[in-house]
This record gives C-alpha cells, structure tokens and sequence, in this order.
C-alpha cells in the first residue's frame, strides 16, 4: 500500500483492482496455517495435556458454529447449548442403549438430529429478532433439558450416561489413556468443518448472510428470501454444533444434561466475543484463550477461579471491544498507517 | 397495453388514524410520476405498501398485470418493483463494490450457492462495476459504504435499486440530505433513467418536480387529492392553496423561473 498505489487508482486499472480483490479474497493466505501448525506442535509439546486439548478443540468448534449465525448472520441466541446437547446426546444414547459406538458415522448421526431439530426450531423462531429471539432460544433449551430430566430413565437425568465406550477410531486406533487418538481426532474433524464454513463464509450465500446482519430492510428490498437464508444457516450451525457435542460425549466418554445448560451457552458466546466475532478464527483465539485461563486459574484457587475468569472479561470488554483479533486489526492497521505517511 | 403498476383503493390505518385512504394510482409503462404533499400526507406509507413492507387493509396492488398484493417485499421486487429509502438502507460496514454485487446476486439467485466463492463469476463484479461507472463511483469501489460522504451514499442507494433492472422504480426524495451543491449529481442521474422504467418520485423541491415529472399526483391527508400534468397542477388554485399555499409567495417570486 505504498504511493504508487494511490497514484495507481485512477481510471481502468481501479476496476482491475476492485475486481481483484473480490476475485482473491477467498484465497487461502499463509498465516491461515498458523492454528493448525500449532495444533500439531502442541500435540507434540504436550503429550500429557491431550484431553484437555480435545476439548479445546470441541469449543473451537462449538463457537465456530455461534459464530456462523452471530458473527455473520447476526442471530443472538442464548439456546446454542441446545443443539451442542442433542449431539452429545444423539451418541451418548446410540452408545448407551442402541450399542452403536461407531465414532464416526456418530458424528454423522448427531449432525442430522442436531440440523433437524435447527431446522425445526428455526423456522418458528427466526422470524423474531432481538430480545424476543434471546428469550425463545433460551427457552428451546431450557425444555430440551426438562425434556431429558422428564425421561430419566433414557436419559440417565443430571447422573448423566456414564462409562460410554467408542468402537475404535476406523477400526484401527484405540484410544489410550492420554487421549493422543482423540486429539487428533477432533482436529481433523475441526479441520473438514472449518473447510465447509469457510467455504460457506465466502460464498454468494455468506455475502447475503452478511447483508441481513448489516441491514435487513435492504436485503429483502432487493428480493432476498430473508427467512430462508437465516433457517438455512441456522439449520448448518445447529449441525455442526452437533458434531461438537458428539466429540465433546466421545472425548470424555460420558455425557450429562448439564450440557443444555445456561452456562454452556453463554460460555461459547463470551469464547467468542472474546475472541472476535464475524472473523472465522475469533473462535480459535477465544475459545483457546478462555480455555487455558479457566484451566489455570481453577488449578490456581479451586474456590474463586471464576473471579479470575470475570476479571479477564471486564478487561476484554473495557480495552477489547470487538475481540483480540480486533486489537490485532488495530495494531495492524496503526502501523500500516504508519507505514504509508 | 397493461400499466406497469397499477394501485387500486389502497387503504391503510394506524390504529384509529387513516393514513392511506381510497388510493388510486396507475404507472405506464416509461412513465415519470411525482408523488407531492405536505408532510405527513402518507408518501411513504404508500410506497411502503406498494413495495410489501406494510401491508394494505384493503385495495390491490398490480405489477405489471400481476395482482401481488399478497406477495412478500422480497417476492414483488424479484418481480421488477425496485426501491430507494428517504433514509439511506445501505451495508454501511460492506464495501459499496459488495453492495452492488449482493444486489446482483439476489437479482440472478447467484445468493442460493453456498459452495462456489463470492468473487469467482467475474461477470458479476463486471456489472457491479459497470454500474459504479454509469453514476461515477468507481473510484469508490473498494471503500465501505459507512466512510463515504452522504451525498455519495445517495448514489450508492441509486445504484442498487437500477442494479435490480427494475421495471418499476420507486424513488423516495432520493435527493434528501444531500447538500444542494451536490443534488445535482443525483437528479441529473434521475433524469437520465431507461426511459423503458416506469418511476414514481417523492420530491418536496418543486422545481425538481416540474424539470422530472410529466404526470403529478397530489396526495393530501392520505388520499389522493388530484392528479395531472404539471401545468395543470400548477394551475390548479385548490392545490395551490393546500400546498403550493406554504410557499405561494416564494412560488409567486419565482413564477418566471417555472415558466
């Protein structure tokens, strides 16, 4: 972005270079390596953190998922524990009571409920906006906890579905006590998923997701089937979020109803404005740094370690409004600034 | 020939209050429409319920032939029924180039793929771009909408409503706002419209009015109080009391500039 640049903009090479920049700007670029290189580094500088690292992956997921519908779409919900439960759910009582202990197609399986019942509860809710769809999200989870505390005998209650065990990983690799299998496993789950939202981010669809979030008026001003779109997505996170249920119940080999609660959707909210919203990797960073945090401070006072996690939020909202990446946006940009002048 | 859109005893309250009362309304085909009133008279109320974003108590609505009364906002402006708000609805943290191409890509149902990139039917970005130069704002293609200058953003909201190839154009004051040095820019674009579109325009400036429409309708607590050719209008002593009355002296200074 030098002079010559500016000078440049004149005339038919600006539309050359408006057309470039939507023609490369799906591209991967190398830096988008970086996570991933150090997923693998940690699996080897960590050998014995390797199920706590799963579920650091399960959260990445997770609140990739939220941030499909908050961060582009622009969908508040405080129900997403609901689908990230019925996943967990959907292998836990295939396992538990069907004896289906395939990993895989339980992914598969989860994903399916999970989308069916985003489909389902879509449809009837995403035509409220706002506080009315903060409260009806809510509630969805609310009752499909309630739902399982009812039928206890199916679904174990809050004693939850314990000592679950999983068929080997494509018959072939057993999982050990450290969970070397499981990390792996759910990086490459993350992996294929991250692929399909990325696609979906940079597609004509994404673009029109992004449209309702910035002004809805306009969208269906110009023909967009807003309901439409928005139960799409929502169908797609509810999914994936699935899946991520269905690792977290196969990472920990048991599953209770406390992943419908509250707590596990508000967590995945503040990983992901923590991180940075609408940014893809904001979930990596938020649900990392969240992660890591508790995970310290609980080691460090087992009694107020969420005192810690409160402090690290009021200093996010106050110094980080729009999430680390977005301080690192603004350091890039004061010195891109700098650069030019 | 069929009118391109045709209104038919349109009513509409809020509450107790009538806002659209008894409207009729027909646009041929090509036609240029002002719609005039005093504030309040229901102007935007009855685009709103042309476009679908309100819907009428009763009366219909007919595009091209089609009765689309009942049709959603998205579904009548897939049918060619185009619109620009008084108040800029704009992606204000998008660039104006995304703008145009999301447009674009809701006209052609490019927004229902989910797998291919935004960016790869160069053809897309070619009449986005194309678009951009007709109305001169090429060279703010790649800035975000939220850091152009009002007036310039007045454009942009032109340039999506044409980008949806109407066949019906709405305009709603699309000069409000902008400062009367720039305003030009944007009526010499109004005035340079495919004569093939039929457009109603809200205008309060009546020489705007007068230099634009050949037809004039004249709306006055929510009902169309008369209709007619502007010298007609002009003329027209009722009008010229209920609302022209406000300015008569100014109108009366500036008669020789009206002809």
């Amino acid at each position: 972005m030098a002079a010559s640049d500016t000078i440049r903009t004149a005339g038919a090479s600006t539309r050359e270079r408006a057309a470039d920049y939507l023609l490369r700007r799906h591209r991967f670029r190398l830096a988008e390596a970086l996570p991933w290189l150090i997923a693998i580094a940690i699996f080897f500088i960590f050998p014995t953190r390797m199920t706590f690292g799963s579920q650091v992956l399960v959260m990445i997921m997770f609140a990739l998922s939220l941030d499909l519908i908050l961060g582009y779409a622009g969908i508040v919900t405080l129900g997403h524990a609901a689908f990230f439960g019925i996943g967990a759910y959907t292998v836990g009582l295939a396992a538990a009571r069907l004896q289906w202990t395939e990993p895989i197609s339980g992914l598969f399986a989860a994903a399916s409920t999970a989308g069916l019942v985003g489909f389902i509860t879509g449809w009837f809710l995403l035509r409220y906006r706002g506080l009315t769809l903060l409260m009806l999200t809510l509630a969805t989870a609310i009752l499909l906890q309630e739902t399982g505390n009812l039928r206890s005998d199916i679904s174990g209650g809050y004693d939850g579905l314990p000592g679950l065990a999983f068929k080997p990983l494509l018959g072939l690799f057993d999982y050990d006590l450290y969970g070397h299998t499981y990390y792996l496993y759910a990086l490459a789950a993350l992996a294929i998923v991250f692929y399909l939202v990325r696609r979906i981010v940079y597609s004509p669809f994404g673009q029109a997701l992004t449209g309702i979030r910035e002004n809805v008026r306009r969208m269906h001003a110009i023909g967009s089937p807003v309901h439409w779109r928005l139960v799409t997505v929502y169908t797609i996170a509810a999914a994936i979020a699935g899946v991520a249920g269905a690792l977290f119940t196969q990472t920990n080999a048991y599953v209770t109803l406390t992943v419908f609660d509250f707590d596990n959707s508000a967590k995945v909210m503040v990983m992901l404005i923590l991180g940075g919203t609408g940014r893809l990797y904001g979930a990596f960073i938020g649900a990392t740094v969240y992660m890591v945090l508790e995970d310290y401070f609980s080691k460090l006072s087992p009694t107020f370690w969420q005192f810690g996690i409160g402090l690290m939020l009021v200093v996010a909202v106050l110094f980080a409004p729009r999430g680390i990446l977005g301080v690192f946006e603004n350091i890039d940009k004061y010195f891109g600034e700098r650069k030019r002048t | 020939m069929t009118a391109a859109l045709q209104v038919e005893g349109l009513n509409r309250t809020f509450g107790a209050l009538p806002v659209t009362r008894d409207v009729n309304l027909t646009l041929d085909r090509g036609a240029r429409r002002a719609l005039i009133g005093p504030n309040g008279a229901g102007k935007t109320t009855l685009v709103n319920l042309i476009t679908g974003a309100l819907k009428p108590h009763s009366g219909r609505v007919v595009l091209n032939g089609e009765d689309i009364t009942l049709l959603s906002q998205a579904n009548r402006a897939r049918r060619g029924l185009a619109r620009t708000f008084q108040i800029n609805q704009l992606f204000r943290g998008l660039t104006v180039l995304e703008n145009l191409c999301m447009t674009i890509g809701e006209r052609d149902g490019h927004c229902n793929n989910l797998w291919r990139s935004a960016g790869a039917k160069r053809e897309v970005i070619d009449e986005a771009l194309g678009h951009l130069d007709s109305l001169r704002l090429t060279d703010d293609a790649l800035k975000l909408v939220r850091e152009l200058p009002y007036g310039r953003q007045r454009l942009v909201e032109i340039a999506i409503s044409l980008a949806q190839k109407p066949r019906v154009l709405l305009l709603d004051e699309p000069a409000a706002g902008v400062p009367s040095s720039e305003s030009h820019l944007i009526l010499d674009v109004v005035a340079a419209l495919d004569p093939d579109i039929a457009v109603l325009i809200i205008e309060h400036d009546m020489d705007v009015v007068f230099r634009f429409a050949r037809e004039i309708t004249v709306l006055v607590q929510g009902a169309v109080f008369t209709q007619g050719t502007p010298e007609a209008i002009m003329n027209n002593e009722q009008v010229r009391a209920v609302y022209l009355g406000e300015d008569s002296h100014r109108g009366a200074r500036r008669g020789g500039h009206h002809g």
